[in-house]
C-alpha cells in the first residue's frame, strides 16, 4: 500500500453542507484510495446533482436519463410520487448508470457525508463492477447505450406521429409484457454493439440493392402446390426453433408485422438485454459497491480526513443498508442483497488473509493466499450471483447468518426444515441459495416450439414446469393475448412437466380479429 | 471527473408519460372520480383527489409462476431452534413468511392508487358537460369592450406617455449624436479653472475655453428629450365576452322541507356553483328562501335556519326579479337559477307563479333548473304518477325555446346523474 499523502487531522470537509469545491476535494481523496490502495479500475465519472422530483423521474424511466414515452412509466411515477409524498417510502440516495462516462445521480438534499458515501459507492464501487465484470463486458455496451436510447426515443416519437399513439402503444404493451422473454441467455458469435445497429441495417439494405440480379427472376420456380411437405424437424430448423427469446422470434418471423413494429420490438429487446446482467448480479453488484464504500470511508476516517461525527453518520446509514432482518421479523422480505454481498466480500478477505482450518478445507485455493483485495477483485470480475455464491459462501458465514432451508410442498400440511447450518447441511444450503439467484431457474422456462407456416400458422409455446409450479393463469392469458396480437394468428401455450413430459395445463388464445396490431 | 448541476433542467419530464397513463386509464379514472364524488361532500370536491382504480386496465402482465401449488424451497436467515427434519405449521397467506411475489411495497396488485391534481380531477369530473349556450349570450358579447395593450404610438394623450420607451429613445439619440454629458462639461470647467489658477499658457487657455463653449453649445443644440423621442402606450379596444355570472338559489324552507331534502338541494346548488366557477371568472351567489314570503339571506341562514309558514312560490320569484333589476342587469350578467322545492304551493298562487316564470324570470335567465326533492321513502306517491302542484304548474311553462329544466331527486346518489343529465353536452341547445 502506498503511503498516505494527507496529513492526519486535515479534514477534507466539515459540517453537513456541500458545495462543488468540497465535492471535488472529496472526490480526489476517494479516487486516491480507490485507485492506488484498492486497485480499482473505473470508467471516467460524471456526477450529476438532481432534485427529489428528478429522482422520481429517473425512477419511473427505469433509472435511465433518457427513455421513450410510455404510459407504464407514468403509472410508476404516479405511484412512486404518492408513496414518497405520503412518506411511505424514502428515495434512493443515488442512481448510477452503466455507461461511459459512468453517470451517478446524487440528490441535492444529501448531507456532505452522504455525498461522500454515494460517490464512493456509485462512482467507484458500481463503476468498477460495471467495467470489470465479465457479464457486463460481454452483454452491454457502456459507450453506446446513451446514443442508442436517444435513437430509440426519437424513433418511437416519430412512430407515434406517423402511426398514432394507439398503434405504437399496442406494440409497446405487448413488447413490455414479453420483456423477460426478450433476452438471449447464451452469447451468439458476435457481441452486441448497440450503436452500430442502425448502420448495420442500412448497410444490409444497400448490399441487397447492389447485388440485385434480375436474372434470378427468370429461374423457374416449382409450381404452386407441388412443394414437398417438409418434415417437422426441417421446419423447426428453418425457423430456428425451439427459441426462448420470444421477442426475437416475433421480430424476425411474425408474418404480419410492419417494419416499424419490428423495430419497436427490437428496441425493447435491446433494452431488456442491456439490463439482463444487472438482474443476474444484484448481490455482487451491491456487495461490491457496499464493500468499496465501507473500505473507502474507513480509510478516510483512519487517515483523519473525515471527522468522527461524519464517520458516525456514515456508520448509521451503512448499518441500515446492510441490515438483514431474520425470517420471523416483521420487516423480513427476503435476503437483502446488500447484506449478503457485503458479508461475502468481507468473508473472502478474511479467508484470504486469516483463514481457519475449516476455510482451508473448503477453499484450498483461496485460504491464506494473502492480499484479500486482489481475491475480491477476481471474484468481481469473473462471477455472477449464482456462481459467486456457489463458489464463495463459507460455512463461517452460513453460521453467522444462521441460514436454513425450508421445503414448502403444497400437498403437505407442514413446511419441512430441510437443511440447517451444520456440517451435513453446508453444501446443500449453498447449492440451494445459489439456485435462488439463478435466473434460469427463477424465471419460468418458456420456449416457442413449433409453428406451422404452411398450415394454420398456430404458434405453440411450451412451459417446462419444474417442481409442479404452474404459471399464474390470468397473467399468462393476458401475455398470450399480446403475443397473438403480434403474431396475428392463434397462439397456444402448453405447460409440460419437465420430469415426465406430461401435459399439465393448456392455454390458448384465438387469432385477433380484423387487422393485427 | 465532471460535476453537472441538473437541478435547473426542465422539470416535469414525466408529464408526457402521465398524460399517456391517464388516457390509458381514462375509463377507470372517470369511474373512480364519479364514485369518489358520490361519497364525499361537494364542498371539498374542489381539492385534488386520491383515486383508486382497479389494476385491471393498467396491469402489466408478464409470464410468472403462480403463488400457490407445487414444491418450493427457500433459504432464509435467522434460524433459532430448528434442526433438520423439523416441521413448521404453514403460516397464513403463503409459504414460509415469504413476500417476494406481488406486494413488495406493501400494496396489493389488485388496486392502483394515485393522486389526481385538482385540475385533473375537475376536468374529469365535469367532462363533457357544457353550459347552455344561448342566443342572448352571443348577442351580448359584442356589447362590452375592454382595452388591451397594442404596442406604442407617436401620438396620444399625456396620461398614456410611456416613460421607459421615451427615455430609451432619448438615450440612444443622445449617444448617437454624442451629446456631452454634464459630467464631461464639469470636467472641462474644472480643467479650465485649474489651468487659469496655474497661470498656464494663454494659448492653451484659449483652447480650453473654446472647447468648453463648443460643448455647452452642443448640449444646448441637442435637447435632452426631443419630440421625436416621445412614445405613448397604445390601446386597442376588443370586444369582451361577459365573464361574470350570478347564480340564484331558490329554496322552499317551509315546514314540509325536511333536513334530508335541504341536504339534497344543497348538494345540487354546490355542484352548479362548482360548474359555473369553472366557466366564469367570477360567480356571485344569491340565496333566496321563501315560505309564504321570500327573503334574500346569507348562506348560513339559507341552509340551516328553520322557518315556519305557508308556501307561496311566487314571492321568491318576485324577490328574484327585484334583485336582478337592482343589482344584476341581464345585459351584463349571465344569470343562472336553481330552485329546489318539495313541490308544495298554495293553489291560488300557481297561476301567478307560472306567469312570473314565463314572462319575467325565464327570459332573464341563461338557464333555470327546477329540482323537486323528495323524502326517500315517500317517493312512491309521485312515482305512481301523482304530480305535485308546482311540477304541474312549471310544466305548463316549459316550452321548446325556454331554458327551463325540471328534474326529480330523491337520494344523494341521484344528484350527480341528474346534474350530468341537465348539462350533458349533447343535450345542450336542444
Amino acid at each position: 500500500m502506498t503511503a498516505v499523502i494527507t496529513k492526519p487531522g486535515a479534514l477534507i470537509y466539515d459540517g453537513v453542507d456541500w458545495d462543488y469545491d468540497t465535492i471535488k476535494r472529496v472526490y480526489d481523496a476517494i479516487e486516491h484510495i480507490a485507485l492506488n490502495e484498492m486497485g480499482l479500475n473505473v470508467y471516467p465519472n460524471q456526477i450529476e446533482v438532481i432534485t427529489a422530483e428528478q429522482m422520481l423521474d429517473a425512477y419511473s424511466s427505469i433509472g435511465m436519463p433518457l427513455m421513450y414515452k410510455h404510459w407504464s412509466f407514468g403509472k410508476h411515477f404516479a405511484r412512486d410520487e404518492m408513496l414518497y409524498r405520503k412518506g411511505y417510502r424514502g428515495l434512493a440516495y443515488e442512481i448510477v448508470i452503466n455507461s461511459s462516462p459512468c453517470i451517478s445521480y446524487i440528490m441535492e438534499e444529501n448531507t456532505m457525508t452522504m455525498q461522500t458515501l454515494v460517490i464512493a459507492h456509485a462512482a467507484f464501487g458500481h463503476n468498477h463492477f460495471f467495467k470489470n465484470n465479465q457479464l457486463f463486458q460481454q452483454w452491454t455496451d457502456a459507450e453506446g447505450i446513451l446514443d442508442y436510447l436517444e435513437f430509440a426515443k426519437t424513433y418511437i416519437n416519430q412512430c407515434e406521429e406517423r402511426y398514432g399513439y394507439a398503434a405504437v402503444e399496442r406494440v409497446l404493451d405487448a413488447a413490455h409484457a414479453l420483456m423477460s422473454q426478450g433476452v438471449h441467455k447464451y452469447p451468439k458469435k458476435r457481441t452486441l454493439d448497440l450503436r452500430l445497429e442502425q448502420k448495420r441495417e442500412r448497410e444490409r439494405q444497400e448490399y441487397q440493392e447492389q447485388t440485385f440480379n434480375d436474372l434470378w427472376r427468370t429461374v423457374p420456380r416449382p409450381a404452386a402446390g407441388q412443394r414437398p411437405p417438409k418434415s417437422v424437424s426441417e421446419r423447426k430448423k428453418l425457423l430456428g426453433l425451439p427459441e426462448e427469446n420470444i421477442l426475437y422470434f416475433l421480430e424476425k418471423k411474425a408474418p404480419r408485422l410492419e417494419h416499424w413494429q419490428r423495430e419497436l420490438l427490437r428496441i425493447v429487446r435491446h433494452i431488456s438485454q442491456y439490463f439482463y446482467p444487472q438482474k443476474q448480479t444484484k448481490v455482487m453488484n451491491e456487495g461490491c459497491a457496499t464493500f468499496v464504500h465501507y473500505q473507502i470511508m474507513s480509510r478516510l476516517h483512519e487517515t483523519g480526513q473525515i471527522s468522527e461525527g461524519a464517520f458516525l453518520e456514515f456508520l448509521h446509514s451503512h448499518t441500515s443498508v446492510v441490515f438483514q432482518p431474520e425470517f420471523d421479523d416483521k420487516r423480513f422480505s427476503g435476503i437483502n442483497p446488500y447484506a449478503l454481498g457485503f458479508a461475502m466480500m468481507q468473508d473472502i478477505v478474511r479467508i484470504a488473509e486469516q483463514p481457519t482450518d475449516e476455510d482451508r478445507q473448503y477453499f484450498p485455493d483461496l485460504a491464506g493466499r494473502g492480499d484479500g483485495m486482489a481475491a475480491v477483485r477476481e471474484a468481481w470480475a469473473n462471477f455472477r450471483d449464482e456462481s459467486f455464491i456457489l463458489q464463495y459462501l463459507s460455512p463461517h458465514l452460513m453460521r453467522k447468518l444462521k441460514l436454513f432451508s425450508v421445503r414448502d410442498d403444497a400437498e403437505d400440511p407442514y413446511l419441512l426444515v430441510d437443511h440447517i447450518h451444520n456440517e451435513r447441511g453446508y453444501r446443500s444450503l449453498r447449492k440451494m441459495l445459489a439456485r435462488q439467484y439463478d435466473l434460469g431457474f427463477l424465471e419460468p422456462d418458456i420456449q416457442i416450439v413449433d409453428v406451422d407456416l404452411a398450415g394454420d400458422r398456430k404458434l405453440i409455446l411450451h412451459h417446462r414446469v419444474t417442481n409442479g409450479v404452474l404459471l399464474d393463469e390470468s397473467d399468462a392469458k393476458a401475455v398470450l393475448r399480446h403475443i397473438a396480437n403480434l403474431w396475428g394468428y392463434e397462439v397456444q401455450l402448453v405447460e409440460v412437466s419437465a420430469v415426465s413430459d406430461a401435459i399439465l395445463k393448456e392455454h390458448a388464445v384465438t387469432a385477433p380479429s380484423g387487422v393485427s396490431g | 471527473m465532471n460535476i453537472i448541476d441538473r437541478r435547473l433542467n426542465p422539470q416535469g419530464k414525466s408529464l408526457a408519460n402521465r398524460q399517456r397513463f391517464l388516457r390509458r386509464a381514462k375509463e377507470q379514472v372517470v369511474k373512480a372520480v364519479r364514485d369518489a364524488s358520490g361519497k364525499r361532500g361537494i364542498q371539498d370536491l374542489e381539492n385534488g383527489e386520491k383515486v383508486t382504480i382497479a389494476a385491471g386496465g393498467v396491469r402489466e402482465p408478464s409470464f410468472h409462476r403462480s403463488g400457490s401449488g407445487g414444491v418450493r424451497d427457500y433459504v432464509v436467515p435467522g434460524n433459532k431452534e430448528y434442526v433438520e427434519g423439523d416441521t413448521i405449521p404453514r403460516p397464513e397467506g403463503g409459504g414460509g413468511g415469504r413476500g417476494n411475489e406481488g406486494s413488495a411495497d406493501g400494496e396489493g396488485e389488485d388496486d392502483f392508487r394515485f393522486v389526481l391534481s385538482r385540475d385533473e380531477f375537475l376536468d374529469i369530473f365535469l367532462e363533457d358537460l357544457e353550459l347552455p349556450d344561448l342566443v342572448k349570450q352571443k348577442v351580448k358579447q359584442t356589447e362590452s369592450h375592454t382595452l388591451t395593450r397594442a404596442g406604442y404610438s407617436v401620438s396620444g394623450s399625456p396620461a398614456n406617455l410611456s416613460l421607459v420607451r421615451t427615455m430609451r429613445n432619448s438615450l440612444s439619440r443622445r449617444i448617437a449624436l454624442r451629446r456631452p454629458k454634464p459630467a464631461e462639461i464639469a470636467e472641462l470647467e474644472a480643467l479650465l479653472r485649474e489651468a487659469e489658477e496655474a497661470g498656464e499658457d494663454p494659448e492653451r487657455l484659449q483652447e480650453l475655453r473654446q472647447e468648453l463653449e463648443r460643448q455647452i453649445l452642443r448640449s444646448k443644440r441637442i435637447p435632452f428629450i426631443d419630440p421625436i423621442d416621445v412614445r405613448y402606450n397604445r390601446f386597442d379596444t376588443v370586444p369582451k365576452p361577459i365573464a361574470q355570472a350570478v347564480m340564484f338559489c331558490l329554496m322552499d324552507v317551509s315546514g314540509s322541507m325536511t333536513e334530508h331534502m335541504k341536504d339534497l338541494a344543497k348538494r345540487f346548488f354546490m355542484l352548479l356553483f362548482l360548474f359555473l366557477k369553472r366557466r366564469y371568472g367570477a360567480v356571485d351567489i344569491v340565496f333566496i328562501r321563501h315560505t309564504h314570503e321570500a327573503k334574500e339571506v346569507d348562506e348560513e341562514t339559507f341552509f340551516y335556519s328553520a322557518e315556519t309558514g305557508g308556501t307561496v312560490v311566487s314571492t321568491a320569484l318576485e324577490e328574484m326579479r327585484k334583485v336582478i333589476e337592482e343589482r344584476y342587469p341581464p345585459q351584463d350578467w349571465n344569470i343562472y337559477a336553481a330552485q329546489a322545492s318539495d313541490g308544495d304551493n298554495m293553489s291560488s298562487d300557481n297561476a301567478k307563479s307560472a306567469a312570473l316564470l314565463r314572462d319575467v324570470i325565464v327570459p332573464y335567465c341563461q338557464y333555470f333548473a327546477y329540482i323537486e326533492v323528495a323524502a326517500e321513502h315517500n317517493m312512491g306517491l309521485s312515482a305512481l304518477g301523482r304530480e305535485t302542484e308546482l311540477w304541474r304548474t312549471y310544466k305548463q311553462v316549459q316550452g321548446p325555446d325556454r331554458p327551463l329544466a325540471m328534474r326529480r331527486v330523491r337520494s344523494r346518489r341521484e344528484i350527480f346523474p341528474v346534474f350530468r343529465d341537465l348539462f350533458a353536452r349533447d343535450k345542450v341547445g336542444a
